[in-house]
């Protein structure tokens, strides 16, 4: 199973459209960072001026974790979009390209072929993950520094410099969840057809349309929210949170794991009985 | 007692409406080199994807070295290496690559030497690491054969192996197949809508029409029957009549050639080895011969068979 995961990860890493992603949230990271670096402290200013009124503010709220929440802000809601170009193409890019039938005449077995596939796609999606962290959180520290950090949600929280790596890590954590059950929606529509493109718009569509039923502030989709796992897939946001509502994270994440399971229970079984024509 | 390699029974496949592959039986031996016959869409490549478990049968079993190919499917396909229709690999990888990825897919301990022999014996060596989209047709076929090769599998499935080359890499891949069988005692399933390419290399054959068996048998048999249809072209087919009588030969036909008046064509059925004795008797009585043609060729031997489905 190893050496199938790493041959996986093998072809992946050799096709040019994985660094694609990779490439997207370097350049974005950065141009984010430049911006903030020249005009961070009017955008600050902006935030706060609320408070300037009747709080004097002193020290660096323009730090590496400022510039790493805010992006993880902009970020989250686009990464999928990323995501499935390798994703959707795991298992329709073998169909397109006419390979299927040279593995799977093969003695590998057909569970074990996309388990591979779906290990290595969602190890993509973490090191994806932990590259927005580098380029996010380690590059803003290196540059910006350290300091407390300022959100703002129904009210404005103010975390101590030492109150915060740790709710990062667990939220980039979430977001790797997050973006496992994109990966595995992607790998599911990419087990149905013989074509990259269709999984990749497919997953798209789902996402665009549950996050504009999601931003709709209307009673019936207010009842259906709960039923779209883009609904948990911002759950990291309460990380940031004082008091942290560890439940509600907790039920978002197994509701995420859950989905994950359903749609891989589906690929494998749909899979299994596949005639390969390709 | 020979040993049964292949042992197809009843196999059906329908898609939706249509039955590709309609109560099939396929026996194939140990050592053969098996023609599958067919035209286009007859149902040959439906079934040798059935044959490597790449599409599940609608009925019908399949044994391969005397194991239910569905229940023993890995340790079947261990000692199996197969080309199915174009050899689509890794483009974005080097020849050596893929051969060595596909190698650890199927869990063989093949050393780098393995597949540098491999690669020189279908004569790709000096382009092993190349990328596969930078090879030609040719070359993406040979690399398809050293695929099916590098594990040293018992049986080896074929499919349409010789498309996309040119007469000499169609006559080198004869060559390699005639080696295998000869040489290292595989067994070969080579599937074909050409018999010609059948005919110079299998001993044994089946042709498949619209997914039914059409004809199975030795090859020898089929193509190459003791009793041929001769179309002789002479000046005088009444005394040519008399004298294949005279010898005890069926006459079938005689009609006049419709290129020349001053020649006839009398068709005769007779032994290989009998045609030049005839041809002698004709020239001693005075016949003038203007050639002799074997009239049923087997190509149209083929198409007759398939009711013309190749064409």
């Amino acid at each position: 199973m190893i050496t199938l995961v790493s041959i996986e990860l093998y072809k992946i890493f050799r096709k040019w459209r994985t660094y694609i992603s990779f490439i997207t949230l370097a350049v974005l990271s950065i141009i984010i960072q430049l911006v903030m670096y020249f005009q961070g402290q009017n955008f600050l200013d902006t935030v706060t001026r609320g408070l300037q009124q009747n709080f004097v503010i002193s020290g660096n709220f323009l730090n590496g974790y400022l510039i790493a929440y805010f992006i993880l802000n902009m970020i989250t809601i686009h990464i999928p979009f990323l995501i499935t170009l390798v994703a959707g193409d795991l298992l329709a890019g073998e169909a397109t390209g006419g390979t299927y039938r040279l593995i799977l005449s093969r003695p590998v077995s057909r569970l074990k072929f996309i388990l591979s596939k779906f290990i290595a796609g969602i190890i993509y999606t973490n090191l994806l993950i932990l590259f927005l962290a580098l380029v996010s959180l380690g590059l803003g520290i290196l540059i910006f520094g350290t300091g407390e950090l300022i959100v703002l949600r129904d009210i404005i929280i103010i975390f101590p410099t030492n109150d915060i790596l740790w709710r990062f890590f667990i939220a980039y954590g979430f977001a790797a969840l997050s973006m496992s059950v994109v990966t595995t929606l992607a790998f599911l529509f990419s087990s149905f057809v013989e074509n990259a493109i269709g999984p990749i718009v497919a997953t798209m569509a789902v996402i665009i349309v549950f996050l504009i039923i999601s931003s709709i502030d209307l009673d019936f989709f207010n009842q259906i929210k709960p039923f779209m796992f883009t609904y948990y897939m911002l759950s990291w946001m309460d990380i940031f949170d004082d008091p942290i509502n560890l439940t509600s994270i907790i039920q978002s994440g197994i509701i995420l794991l859950g989905h994950i399971i359903i749609f891989l229970t589906i690929t494998i079984l749909s899979f299994e009985r596949k005639d390969i024509l390709s | 007692m020979e040993n049964k390699i292949i042992e197809v029974k009843n196999l059906s496949k329908r898609f939706k409406s249509l039955w590709a592959v309609n109560n099939l039986n396929i026996n194939v031996f140990k050592g053969d080199i098996f023609g599958f016959l067919g035209p286009n869409g007859a149902g040959k490549s439906t079934t040798i994807r059935m044959l490597l478990t790449l599409i599940y049968p609608t009925t019908g079993s399949i044994k391969i070295f005397d194991k239910d190919l569905l229940k023993h499917r890995i340790k079947i396909l261990k000692k199996v290496g197969a080309i199915v229709e174009k050899p689509d690999l890794y483009g974005y990888l080097s020849a050596y690559k893929n051969l060595e990825i596909l190698a650890k897919i199927s869990r063989y301990d093949i050393s780098n030497k393995r597949i540098m022999e491999i690669l020189d014996i279908v004569g790709l060596k000096e382009r092993a690491t190349s990328k596969v989209k930078t090879f030609s047709s040719g070359m993406k076929q040979r690399l398809g054969i050293a695929q099916a090769l590098i594990h040293d599998p018992e049986l080896i499935i074929l499919d349409e192996p010789t498309t996309g080359l040119d007469p000499h890499g169609m006559k080198e891949i004869r060559e390699l197949i005639l080696s295998l069988r000869n040489d290292f005692g595989k067994t070969i399933f080579l599937s074909s809508h050409l018999l010609f390419e059948v005919e110079a290399i299998a001993n044994r054959m089946i042709i498949i029409n619209k997914g039914k068996t059409v004809i199975e048998g030795s090859v020898e048999e089929l193509l190459r029957p003791k009793e041929l249809e001769v179309s002789f072209t002479v000046n005088d087919t009444e005394k040519a009549r008399n004298i294949a009588n005279e010898v005890n030969l069926q006459v079938l036909s005689d009609t006049n050639n419709m290129n020349n008046e001053n020649s006839q064509v009398i068709k005769i059925k007779i032994q290989k080895e009998k045609i030049p004795v005839l041809n002698k008797k004709f020239v001693e009585n005075g016949i003038d011969v203007y050639s002799i043609t074997p009239s049923r060729s087997l190509e149209d031997y083929f198409l007759s068979l398939t009711d013309g489905g190749a064409k």
